[in-house]
């Protein structure tokens, strides 16, 4: 997306520009929709939503909503609010985050500046693992993690998303280092540079860019997974199967304003790293499906 | 000298491991987690298991089984109805989008991250909001009413026929910026020679998108039709999310059963056959796709 701007450009009347705005911003409202929705909604009183106009602005502002979806919610049986799950997410985020990118790293290193036999079909098998529906690897994961003392724990969701984020972190790496020219590599190792030095001096030096897609891309997919939390969460439940847990609750009387603030609470995070980012963001998307 | 080059040899089969050596943690972690887990799925899929795994083997006793449950059927249809409009729609719009934003609009900066910031989303959030604007009792319902257009109706997340509808729209609404953007991609990819080519040809805007730009996108549709529709198979936590697999199970995907016959209602082995038919359909359309990708790097 940071392609200069060459458009694919067509003469059109005055009309059509007209249209072709007015299409445009449609769709922008339409994207911009729910936003809003949750938005102004989590800072009405209830009686704005029940009795009200979901669309309008709110008569009585108020961040109480905010405050009970943070600290006081009810979320399965005990009212903590969702600060204990955004803390579990955070825990479970950042090493997992951290691990599978310098994994990334080093392997896309090594398929690129250290070729040696199958080493195509191994990346095939990494990269493939990327895609697997996690539904077949459930069952037996779960009887792993029981096994080795990790179910229902923080360091077991690191695990998981470790395992099952490598694969993309890799797929970054690899075609990115494979831009690097050769000789470069072949250069330090005529100079004596071993193996860890060439990628410490040479490769990771340039990898600034490459590091922003890959830790963006994983913050995102493991912050927002919702099945590996709900499966292997236990007590250390993260942030998406805590939010699901506030709003399907079928106790008691339902808090749309509070299920809305802890909806932009669970979002928050990726949300500003997208606005932060965004360039980075978006090519983490689309090398992650149309590769180069 | 002699004692010199073994030194060198030594050093340069020590480098010749190390890489195979860092390598092997992330190897053995993807066979182990990866590539065991699925041959202990597919092998559990001819047991017996119910609420533990088990070793009595029964043949194809689970596929036979899950084939024949209406609930089964009820997710495959479900499926069907939705992967296929998901994907249709998704990439209708996003490249209508695309070919809109390619016509030097001025604003494109603001537009773009508009439509793209769906995808930063958790589907969870995503269906949240979704799920409470489109309940009639508060929802978008209700507000036509209070607008003064008492006769509107849209109940359908309540409704059994058409529960599956309001899925595709918040999947189309999370996902067709992306689609866009893969589109908008591959059109500024296009050499602009062969577009002034064929204007000086006299071709018209619609035929020069028909016939030129279109065909031209193939790549770019190829793409999005494979994340598409792997992303169709795997869809859960949006149904979680959004209603629950009902009213009834008028919303129950591969996913969802998977998860509820195994873990819910013990029934290890059929959730298994489950899984596995899942990973066969997405390893049909990404396999071949990944190989291709794969070659034309070298």
């Amino acid at each position: 997306m940071s392609v200069a701007t060459q458009d694919t450009a067509i003469s059109t009347g005055k009309i059509t520009r007209a249209l072709i705005y007015l299409v445009l911003l449609l769709f922008a409202l339409f994207y911009l929709l729910p936003l809003f929705v949750m938005v102004a909604n989590s800072l009405k009183p209830l009686d704005e939503i029940t009795g009200g106009n979901m669309l309008a602005l709110p008569q009585t502002w108020t961040i109480e909503p905010w405050l009970a979806a943070w600290s006081t919610a009810q979320i399965g049986v005990e009212p903590t609010g969702l600060r204990p799950y955004f803390i579990n997410s955070i825990l479970m985020v950042v090493p997992a985050v951290a691990i599978s990118t310098i994994l990334g790293a080093i392997n896309g290193y090594i398929l690129t500046k250290w070729r040696f036999k199958g080493d195509n079909i191994l990346f095939g098998l990494m990269l493939f693992s990327c895609f697997i529906p996690f539904q077949i690897v459930l069952i037996p994961m779960a009887t792993v993690l029981g096994k080795i003392g990790l179910a229902g724990s923080i360091p077991g969701l690191i695990l998981v998303h470790v395992v099952y984020g490598v694969g993309f972190t890799t797929l970054y790496y690899r075609n990115y280092y494979a831009a690097v020219p050769s000789e470069l590599v072949r250069a330090a190792m005529i100079d004596g540079a071993g193996f860890f030095r060439i990628f410490w001096r040479i490769l990771l030096p340039l990898s600034g860019p490459i590091t922003v897609v890959s830790v963006i891309w994983q913050f995102t997919n493991v912050w927002n997974d919702f099945l590996f939390g709900a499966s292997f969460g236990g007590t250390s439940q993260p942030m998406t199967v805590a939010l699901n847990n506030l709003v399907q609750s079928s106790t008691g009387v339902k808090e749309y304003n509070v299920h809305f603030a802890g909806a932009i609470l669970a979002a928050l995070p990726t949300l500003i790293v997208y606005i932060v980012a965004g360039r980075y963001f978006v090519r983490g998307l689309m090398a992650g499906s149309v590769k180069g | 000298m002699a004692h010199h080059s073994t030194e060198v040899d030594f050093k340069t089969k020590l480098q010749d491991w190390i890489p195979k050596l860092v390598l092997s943690p992330s190897v053995a972690m993807v066979l182990v987690f990866v590539y065991g887990f699925i041959i202990f799925t597919v092998y559990l899929s001819f047991t017996d298991s119910r609420m533990l795994p088990s070793y009595e083997m029964v043949g194809f006793a689970n596929y036979d089984r899950l084939w024949g449950l209406r609930a089964w059927w009820t997710a495959i249809d479900n499926l069907f109805v939705f992967a296929s409009l998901y994907i249709v729609i998704c990439t209708i719009i996003g490249l209508t989008l695309a070919i809109l934003l390619d016509q030097k609009i001025r604003g494109e900066g603001g537009l773009r991250p508009i439509y793209l910031y769906p995808m930063a989303l958790s589907f969870i959030v995503t269906g949240t909001a979704w799920k409470w604007f489109l309940d009639p009792g508060i929802g978008l319902e209700n507000t036509m009413h209070l607008w003064g257009w008492e006769s509107f109706k849209f109940n359908w997340i309540k409704d059994r026929d058409y529960a599956i509808y309001t899925v595709v729209l918040a999947a189309v609404w999370q996902t067709s910026g992306f689609v866009m953007a893969m589109f908008l991609a591959g059109l500024r990819g296009i050499d602009n020679e062969i577009l002034k080519a064929a204007q000086i040809d006299g071709a018209s805007n619609w035929s020069l998108y028909r016939r030129i730009v279109i065909p031209l996108l193939r790549p770019a549709f190829l793409s999005a039709f494979v994340i598409l529709s792997h992303l169709a198979i795997k869809s859960y936590d949006l149904v979680i999310a959004l209603t629950g697999g009902g009213p009834g199970r008028a919303t129950e995907l591969p996913a969802t059963f998977m998860y509820s016959y195994t873990f819910t209602r013990n029934q290890m082995g059929t959730g298994a056959a489950s899984a596995v038919i899942m990973l066969t359909t997405i390893a049909a359309i990404m396999i071949p796709y990944l190989y291709a990708e794969l070659k034309e790097k070298r």
